[in-house]
């Protein structure tokens, strides 16, 4: 791992001692494998300790951490026969947000997906996982398609929002955003729906409809950023650390007020520090999910689906 | 005897088009019978300004005789604009009024039934200073939340009708507005009634964190339900999450002239791109130029806008 955060850093050195080590040991022909075997352990109990310590903030540096897997990642691991599909028939191809369809355990599923990018090229070409309303446009045409033939859909949402640019406003993304929700209800087969890292507003919920929501454990999902709520309501993104506690934004938050439907559980060290295994626990959610949801008939399936955002809310009746 | 009554009536409220009617009326044969009906239209233009007058002076209007516009800075006699529907005399500017006010100038006089009076705010979160927040916007502006709804009349015609108010809160949407909305939704779906709904917000309210984001969830995924008419109205502002949902949902869409419309704030936009933005960038003309909007009406033209809707739809 490259790049970590600052709380990472005593798992970083000790696995950089774990590492020194066992190389010290091939080259001496063995002998010290109980002591490797003590570091280890160590590791997982400081990886244990800190990951179950962290404070909302960073959770939410969790969520962006630079070597968190992405859709294509998750994709790579999982769905064999991958094919990706372009484009939204009607202006372009955003590659912010990928779709396509691939095969897990035998049966096709539609997968769309943020994409953000690693390197700077690739961040940039991705605009950093920020979708402009073509991408949206493309989620639906291609979620639809999965409707038409069949296929259940899975969504992978991590982004930090929508674009906030002139184009994006040209084309419409509040329209995009809207058409998106209201298009997605209709699609008469399943539709699984995980935050495998930054759930950011509209940007999100544009394809965030489905039968379960799931968040990983170390995502996080909110109505705006801790930056710009903090700047917003305080007039200083100084406040961050202060607004990712108020929100609630992280998986027990959400669950405890009845959002999300499950929790899927990342490797001891976060997903970043596996990806293969991160991929894993996604797959058995996603198939889970599946043979719960794949015996409803499409119209109380869509019922059930209007029916479960219909209750999300919390207010006082006298 | 009687159209010179009404013809005087008609001039002291400054109704100089339906005097004009009436002159051609009274030059030309007609019968008693239809006289009266000019007269009684004459007589509900006159109860309606009143009625205007009388309530958008409860709520939102700055207190004094004088107003200045936010747009020109023209200073306007309160009195004489509040009859133009808050629409600056000079430069058109379109004040920003309040629910109580759209509802006087959409809706037949007494015909609106206010539904779901009994929901309240909570405060879900614990979130810092919401709850002083809530109390203060309710005593300042005597409702519940951002939002009314209920069933009204249209020349006598039933319809369902939502309509926000940016005096609470900057119109925010919580979990009391997305309910309200869904509901009103549901009622024209059943009732199988038209339905209007005037939006004036910001956008979602942060203080319910993610409970505000899924009523853009909530409202979008009950709209594809419904069949009967809907028309969206967008006032200014008409922004993010709200924008992002029902208010970009409608059958039929109308702006307000001028109105600030969009997705991202433009504050927002212009740090990320770090540049100017262009003239009328947001706006309700910029949005009609872009294909996002059907028409910009001017609010004195909005219910007879809202009929002609109406009686080609339903």
């Amino acid at each position: 791992m490259d790049k970590y955060l600052e709380f990472e850093k005593p798992i970083i050195e000790l696995q950089g001692k774990i590492e020194e080590l066992k190389s010290y040991n091939e080259d001496k022909g063995g002998g010290l494998e109980r002591e490797i075997g003590k570091l280890k352990e160590r590791l997982v109990k400081v990886q244990e300790e800190i990951f179950s310590n962290l404070n909302p903030w960073e959770k939410v540096e969790l969520a962006r951490h630079p070597s968190r897997p992405y859709t294509l990642d998750y994709v790579k691991y999982l769905f064999k026969d991958w094919l990706e599909l372009h484009g939204d028939r009607r202006f372009a191809d955003d590659k912010a947000l990928v779709s396509g369809i691939g095969r897990l355990k035998d049966i096709s599923f539609v997968v769309v997906g943020h994409q953000r990018g690693r390197k700077v090229d690739e961040k940039i070409k991705r605009n950093f996982g920020m979708a402009h309303p073509e991408g949206y446009r493309k989620a639906l045409r291609v979620m639809k398609l999965g409707g038409k033939f069949g296929l259940p859909i899975v969504t992978l949402i991590d982004s930090s929002g929508a674009y906030p640019g002139i184009g994006a406003e040209e084309r419409g993304v509040a329209h995009a955003i809207a058409e998106n929700m209201k298009e997605i209800t209709m699609i008469p087969v399943p539709i699984i729906v995980i935050i495998t890292g930054e759930g950011g507003s509209g940007g999100a919920i544009a394809i965030a409809i489905g039968d379960r929501i799931y968040m990983q454990k170390y995502a996080i999902y909110s109505v705006i950023s801790p930056e710009g709520c903090a700047s917003i309501l305080w007039r200083d993104q100084k406040y961050k650390k202060e607004a990712a506690g108020a929100l609630k934004l992280t998986p027990v938050d959400l669950k405890n007020l009845n959002i999300i439907d499950g929790i899927i559980s990342e490797p001891p060290g976060g997903a970043h520090s596996n990806h293969e295994e991160a991929s894993r626990l996604i797959g058995e959610a996603i198939m889970k999910a599946y043979n719960e949801l794949k015996d409803i008939p499409p119209p109380e399936l869509i019922e059930k689906r209007i029916e479960k955002f219909s209750r999300m809310g919390a207010f006082k009746e006298l | 005897m009687q159209l010179c009554r009404s013809g005087e009536i008609g001039r002291r409220i400054g109704l100089k088009i339906r005097w004009s009617v009436l002159l051609r009326v009274g030059s030309s044969p007609t019968s008693g019978k239809k006289l009266l009906i000019y007269l009684e239209q004459i007589m509900k233009w006159f109860q309606r300004r009143k009625r205007i007058e009388k309530e958008s002076k409860k709520k939102d209007i700055p207190d004094g005789v004088w107003i200045k516009c936010d747009n020109c800075g023209e200073i306007l006699y309160k009195k004489e604009i509040m009859k133009k529907f808050m629409v600056c005399t000079k430069c058109d500017y379109h004040f920003k009024v309040n629910s109580f006010f759209y509802k006087s100038i959409l809706l037949d006089e007494d015909s609106f039934e206010e539904e779901d009076i009994k929901i309240y705010p909570c405060d879900p979160l614990k979130f810092k200073d919401y709850k002083q927040k809530l109390k203060k916007a309710q005593k300042r502006t005597t409702l519940n939340d951002a939002i009314i709804c209920g069933q009204g009349k249209i020349e006598g015609k039933g319809i369902e009708i939502c309509i926000m108010d940016f005096s609470f809160i900057g119109g925010s949407m919580g979990s009391v507005v997305g309910e309200k909305v869904k509901r009103a939704i549901q009622r024209a779906i059943n009732m199988e009634l038209p339905l209007i709904i005037v939006s004036a917000s910001g956008g979602a309210r942060m203080h319910e964190g993610i409970l505000s984001l899924m009523q853009m969830a909530k409202t979008a995924t009950t709209l594809s339900k419904l069949h009967t008419p809907y028309i969206s109205i967008l006032t200014n502002p008409t922004t993010a999450g709200v924008m992002a949902s029902y208010a970009s949902l409608g059958d039929i869409i109308i702006a307000e002239p001028g109105a600030l419309i969009g997705f991202a704030g433009p504050r927002v936009i212009k740090q990320t791109l770090k540049k100017e933005l262009p003239e009328g960038f947001q706006r309700s003309e910029f949005l009609l130029e872009h294909g996002f909007v059907d028409m910009v009406v001017h609010r004195k033209y909005l219910q007879d806008t809202v009929k002609i809707i109406l009686g080609h739809l339903s």
